[in-house]
């Protein structure tokens, strides 16, 4: 049966047809929808893990146990998982197990570009890059085999481009695969350094049978056309190659990717004028085919940041332009993400950017966009649970400098909070710090849109599970100074950063209301009984122009410059309140919509 | 036959998935092979979304590149502006009546751009629509995405493909003959 699939669902329905019994991931984009398919197939036990690291050891311990699994994350979610993946490199595996790492060459959405095949080389662990979707189901289904077959995790790199797009997939049927029997063998699952020595020569055999596989792999295959033009490609660039070539060049089309196929490369290299290689990101490839000796063009041409799209490649290769029409670009402003109308976030930021005693360190998250006007109030963010031990390091130098001019404020959700904020936070309190923390409870894990987490009382497949108390877990950290809020009443928020900022040594504040988009569970209508059910309106007689209400960033609200009055839109407002607080004249009111 | 490129655009919640999705589908059970492309994540949170689809005998890309869509959709006036480089000089651009406004108008930073359409007709061979008063002459402001669809199904010559099919097999039940309304009021109005 033909059917239209993601990149992201065509891992899902690969690992469900390769007998898959075990799934765990943390979300990220562009990686999210892999898990959230792969809980739709019953057959599949499939978790959300509070970060990736644990996601990782989760898989391995049940590779160990004897079942195929998949776990997936973001390219940064990798750099969190690193741990075990070096050392779970060095076990093998019991039952298969694949990795799958989503790139985002581009960028859309993280804060960095970074090339995780190079983790294949680092970890040494073998790779697969499918380009479509097909391939991406097929290669799934292989990486079981090749995991099994030579003993170790494989990774399995995607990007954007291919876990964002659809294209047409054959499905089968599943197949279900004997559990594997477990079976103690501490030299091999102990890693001591006495047996991580054998390990690591186990290994190094394991890739000298993977080079001849590689050679072999249907994945590694040559399309000749009649050309000296040469191009070897992996990923989606490939694609972009057979745009802008055509039957003008043969290829190599390179789906296994690590280790690489080097006795093809060099019979394809044979005849060619010019070898182009085509990658996204990093000149991975070219440097081991240029080392091998073989003669090529790769990022002295083609560009090494970015995504590799096809008007890019021809501009350089070809010199070819097409004619564009330009609109006039005073008449097209940016449109950047920005909080929804009702998000439970908007009082915090109103508060902090108005402050000029603070310094703001943010996480990653919906949360981010505090750095954005009206509220212009972050300083810094790097990572996932960063804004909490990075803010402490921040404190530390101002401790240091004797500058209190500034106090340091960490800003968190609660999934970033659970994924590595528990840690930063044992920092601040073990080392006697001085920070304010305020961790945003929305209820759910809103960036990646709307997956559990363990602070929800659900778990991936929506069933009931415990609900981690964030308050409780602040205060087993050592902090005695916490405190939880209504993040929509500017009065308790003000308050609240006061206290906090005054307090001597840690403090936390946690707001706790539900993100506006989501889909609110049984509890959360009774905890929250109010919640979007309002909706606000502006008393033009009372409204005075002063356009303070839109300090709030609200985009429910619009000015009329015509009339000099703020307006509220209807359809998108939720009746928040946060504008009705701000209004100096009590211009806008509250009613049940 | 040469690959085909369609170009939806607008601001995130306006629906342009649902009709990309709608679109790849028919085009797939047309034979033909299809390949679609979306960017997604922060975008909910009301800034720009496109969804890029290509039909033909051998798609390989995903993406469409600047200067070769054969129409381009927008659900939104500004944003039509905005991917007016997507469009061929000999392609067809459809533009929705509708403004939604940025941030940086709404904190009264920035005014909302006028006189697109004269800027769009100036430059590009157009076509306005009220897709969104339509859609609310219909009962329902949100199916505003598939009389864009339908719109498209016209003018790319889609007409032979069975929508009425693939609205039923992918649209809850109370929302099918909304829907296909919707779809048919797109089609005749182009």
């Amino acid at each position: 049966m033909k059917k239209l699939l993601t990149g992201n669902e065509a891992i899902a329905r690969g690992a469900w047809e390769a007998g898959v019994k075990f799934a765990t991931a943390y979300p990220g984009t562009p990686s999210t929808e892999i898990l959230e398919n792969v809980a739709t197939y019953d057959e599949i036990v499939s978790e959300w893990a509070p970060n990736e690291k644990v996601a990782l050891e989760a898989a391995a311990g049940a590779s160990i146990g004897g079942i195929r699994t998949l776990c997936a994350m973001k390219h940064v979610g990798v750099n969190v998982a690193t741990d075990p993946l070096f050392t779970f490199a060095y076990l093998g595996v019991n039952g298969g197990a694949v990795l799958v790492s989503a790139d985002e060459p581009g960028m859309h959405s993280s804060q960095n570009e970074q090339d995780n095949r190079n983790y294949a080389r680092h970890a040494k662990v073998c790779m697969f890059e499918p380009s479509d979707s097909q391939e991406t189901k097929d290669m799934i289904k292989e990486a079981y085999t090749v995991s099994e077959e030579y003993d170790m995790p494989v990774l399995f790199r995607v990007t954007t481009r291919v876990c964002h797009s659809k294209s047409i997939v054959e499905c089968q049927d599943r197949v279900e695969i004997p559990d594997k029997p477990y079976e103690k063998n501490i030299r091999k699952y102990c890693p001591l350094p006495a047996f991580a020595k054998g390990m690591q020569v186990k290994l190094a055999d394991n890739f000298k049978r993977l080079e001849f596989y590689s050679n072999n792999s249907p994945f590694n295959y040559v399309e000749e056309n009649v050309s000296e033009i040469g191009v070897i490609g992996s990923g989606v660039a490939y694609r972009y190659a057979k745009e802008v070539f055509g039957k003008k060049a043969s290829y190599l089309k390179i789906g296994f990717s690590y280790p690489l196929p080097m006795e093809k490369i060099r019979d394809f290299s044979k005849g060619k004028k010019t070898l182009y290689i085509f990658e996204e990101n990093d000149p991975i490839m070219e440097r081991e085919i240029k080392a091998a000796g073989i003669d090529c063009i790769g990022k002295d041409m083609l560009p090494a940041m970015g995504e590799l799209t096809p008007d890019r490649v021809r501009k350089v290769l070809l010199g070819e332009t097409v004619p564009i029409i330009q609109p006039n670009p005073d008449m097209v402003l940016p449109r950047p993400p920005s909080l929804c109308a009702g998000c439970p976030h908007r009082g915090i930021f109103y508060d902090l950017g108005k402050r000029k005693d603070i310094m703001i360190f943010s996480d990653i998250g919906c949360y981010s966009l505090g750095l954005m006007a009206p509220y212009n109030a972050t300083d810094a963010m790097i990572c996932m649970g960063a804004s909490i031990s990075a803010g402490h390091g921040v404190q530390r130098a101002f401790d240091i400098k004797g500058d209190t001019s500034k106090k340091v404020v960490s800003v968190l959700g609660d999934s970033t909070f659970f994924h590595s904020g528990i840690t930063s936070l044992m920092d601040v309190t073990y080392n006697k710090s001085n920070t304010l923390t305020i961790i945003l409870d929305n209820r759910i894990t809103g960036m990646t849109g709307h997956q559990q987490n363990p602070g929800t009382g659900y778990d991936l497949k929506g069933e009931a599970s415990p609900e981690l108390s964030i308050q409780a877990i602040v205060s087993a950290c050592g902090v005695t100074n916490v405190k939880t809020i209504d993040p929509n009443n500017l009065k308790e928020v003000k308050e609240a950063i006061n206290w906090g900022l005054e307090t001597d040594g840690p403090a936390v504040v946690i707001t706790r209301w539900p993100c506006v988009l989501k889909k609110l569970s049984t509890q959360d209508k009774t905890e929250f009984p109010s919640a979007f059910k309002n909706v606000c309106t502006v008393n033009v007689d009372n409204c005075i122009g002063c356009k303070k209400c839109l300090k709030s960033g609200c985009p429910a609200l619009a000015f009329d410059i015509m009339n000099q009055k703020s307006g509220i839109l209807k359809d998108i407002c939720v009746g928040c309140g946060v504008c009705v607080q701000i209004c100096p004249k009590q211009a806008i009111e509250v009613e049940v919509r | 036959m040469e690959t085909k490129n369609i170009v939806l655009v607008g601001v995130g919640g306006q629906g342009t998935i649902l009709a990309a999705k709608l679109l790849t589908i028919g085009l797939m059970e047309a034979g033909y092979d299809v390949k679609m492309s979306e960017i997604h994540g922060m975008s909910q949170r009301g800034g720009s979304v496109s969804s890029l689809v290509r039909y033909g005998d051998d798609v390989q890309s995903p993406v469409i590149e600047i200067g070769s869509a054969d129409i381009v959709v927008a659900f939104e006036k500004m944003e039509a502006l905005r991917s007016l480089e997507y469009l061929k000089p000999s392609g067809k651009i459809i533009v929705n009546d509708t403004e939604i406004y940025p941030l940086s108008v709404i904190i009264g930073a920035n005014t909302y751009p006028e006189g697109i359409i004269e800027e769009i007709a100036s430059k590009a061979n157009y076509r306005v629509m009220s897709a969104t008063k339509m859609a609310e002459a219909l009962g329902n402001a949100k199916v505003m995405n598939v009389i864009l669809l339908g719109s498209v199904v016209k003018a790319m010559g889609l007409t032979d493909i069975d929508w009425e099919k693939i609205i039923r097999g992918n649209i809850k039940e109370q929302f099918v003959d909304l829907n296909i309304k919707a779809l048919n009021a797109g089609m005749d109005a182009v």
